[in-house]
């Protein structure tokens, strides 16, 4: 496929000539961007990474001591089990919320009442997540110690409702598109075949919606991965493998955020951080393959 | 307004239409009208666009809620029971069969489409569905050309199996009552004659309203036809005596003549 190809513009006013050059660069620096951003993170990280690190006790120690004078150990796997833990902890509350919410705005409730739903989910949406991580480190710090008699509030089961509320937005909105984009004649076909509304959401709409659906719950699971100041606010951070739910960790976002501006520019902590953004970038590019794979399965089935 | 001379009327209702009115906010869609139809007749229902037919239907089987703003007043009787007063309208929905202009398969496998409306109604034995899928398809003139693949999308047939599959799950909660709205609108010539013949042979079982733009579809199929014309019933009347010479009014002479509309 040759994106650059011209075709016979042989007609076209320069106008028109500009404008699809245009276009045609707007479509192309996307992918510059992303290749630039994955080359300049992989050259800062990539000497370390190459020469020097071993890459095992980076995959599987749970030693994160980069700072240590005589004993310096880089092992990211408290780091590694401390996002996805968290992300999983977020999505099992985040998905079932969002895509309840999502099928009552688009199904059950009134026009008037959507449109009032719809504005509130984007400014829950527009919230810094800083300001999240605010409520993390004070209100729910507080319930957590309250409710489950813990020592201490600012745990894994902090960030993941942090994270959770930060995520339901983005599935709900999603959700909802996918479920309205579904044709209304599915709807009336079914009702009129006797089926409640509650049926026709189990047995047509949710079928017919499952790629969107989809789409919402990974976009949802990427936005926990990635983000980073709440979980530095409300997880404790502190690299620990995590025993259950009221456990303090660390992930890998916040590692970086924390500890990049008190490095030295070029040193093997330095790179270490990059390393880290490589394993984050992989992750991410893992999980959008397996949307990508799970959806084109759904459509050639 | 002829609706005395109809030589059926010795036969119970099925369905009392009385002084029926329906408005789209301020617009009106039916003007009060009045009728009866009758078991197992296939009454057809012609007139030209936004007469109020598909309204008609969308009354009796209540699908008309769904449009935000519409009025409905007067009483439209199934059985006895008032439509907008009954209890069940879920159970009331499934007394009818409704098959659309376009046809919808719903995006689920022949089988699941077929088999949609007993599973809601609570039908769970596999035989049991295998058997209303088998008895709906065949009764459709579907079964033939789908029974080896019953397992893929709907959505994938032709218009014309599709509309044929629409029928075949119209028929498969046993309806007193088959509503077809221009079925033929997407469909050929040739699956047109067909599913004119499946109609002739479930005229046993059930009664049918068809609603239809060919007025010779009704002259052919329809044991008496009612003329609409801008929300009001100009005429209803045995086909013979509405495809006459001399029907009751002069505009269902001209519309049936294709003299206007």
């Amino acid at each position: 496929m040759n994106i650059l190809r011209k075709k016979s513009t042989a007609n076209l006013p320069f106008s028109e000539t500009a404008i699809e050059l245009f276009i045609r660069l707007c479509g192309i620096s996307s992918i510059l961007f992303v290749f630039g951003i994955f080359f300049f993170v992989f050259r800062e990280g990539a000497g370390f990474l190459f020469n020097g690190l071993d890459v095992k006790e980076f995959l599987t120690s749970v030693e994160w001591q980069p700072t240590s004078l005589n004993n310096k150990r880089y092992g990211a796997f408290a780091l590694i089990v401390g996002t996805f833990s968290v992300t999983i902890l977020a999505m099992c509350l985040a998905v079932p919320f969002g895509l309840g919410a999502a099928v009552f705005v688009s199904e059950f409730c009134s026009p008037k009442f959507r449109e009032t739903f719809k504005i509130i989910i984007e400014l829950l949406a527009a919230i810094p997540s800083v300001v999240w991580g605010f409520i993390g480190l004070t209100l729910m710090n507080q319930l957590i110690i309250v409710v489950f008699k813990a020592p201490i509030g600012l745990t894994m089961l902090n960030g993941g409702i942090m994270l959770a509320l930060m995520s339901v937005p983005i599935i709900v909105s999603i959700a909802e598109d996918a479920l309205k984009a579904v044709p209304d004649s599915y709807r009336e076909a079914a009702e009129a075949l006797g089926a409640t509304r509650w049926q026709v959401v189990y047995r047509v709409l949710l079928p017919a919606a499952k790629n969107g659906l989809l789409a919402a719950v990974l976009l949802g699971a990427a936005r926990s991965i990635g983000e980073t100041m709440a979980v530095l606010m409300a997880t404790g951070h502190s690299v620990n493998i995590p025993s259950g739910p009221l456990s303090w960790i660390r992930t890998l976002t916040a590692t970086i955020a924390a500890e990049l501006g008190e490095v030295a520019r070029g040193d093997e902590h330095y790179q270490v951080l990059f390393i880290i953004g490589i394993l984050l970038f992989t992750i991410t590019f893992v999980v959008n393959l397996i949307a990508d794979l799970v959806i084109k399965g759904i459509r050639q089935e | 307004m002829n609706t005395n001379s109809d030589r059926r009327s010795h036969t119970a209702p099925i369905i009392e239409i009385n002084d029926l009115t329906v408005r789209y906010g301020d617009k009106p869609a039916l003007n009060g009208i009045s009728f009866d139809v009758y078991k197992n007749e296939i009454l057809g229902i012609i007139g030209p666009a936004q007469s109020g037919k598909t309204t008609l239907l969308k009354v009796i089987n209540r699908t008309l809620e769904f449009t935000a703003g519409t009025t409905v007043e007067g009483s439209v009787k199934l059985d006895g029971v008032d439509v907008n007063t009954v209890g069940d309208v879920y159970g009331l929905r499934r007394k009818i069969g409704m098959v659309l202009p376009l046809p919808v398969g719903l995006p689920l496998s022949i089988y699941d489409n077929v088999a949609f409306a007993p599973r809601t109604a609570g039908v769970r034995a596999k035989s049991e569905l295998d058997e209303i899928v088998e008895r709906c398809l065949q009764q459709a003139a579907l079964w033939d050309e789908v029974k080896d693949r019953l397992n893929t999308l709907g959505t994938k047939l032709s218009g014309g199996q599709q509309q044929r599959l629409t029928i075949a799950r119209a028929l498969s909660h046993q309806p007193e009552i088959l509503c077809l709205d221009e079925f033929s609108i997407a469909v050929d010539p040739i699956t047109t004659m067909r599913i004119e013949d499946v109609l002739k042979e479930l005229r046993a079982e059930m009664t049918i309203l068809l609603v239809t733009n060919l007025v010779q579809q009704a002259k052919r199929l329809a044991n008496r036809t009612a003329f609409m014309l801008n929300g009001d019933l100009v005429e209803i009347d045995t086909t013979d005596v509405i495809f006459s010479d001399s029907p009751g009014s002069q505009a269902t002479y001209d519309y049936v003549n294709g003299t206007f509309g």
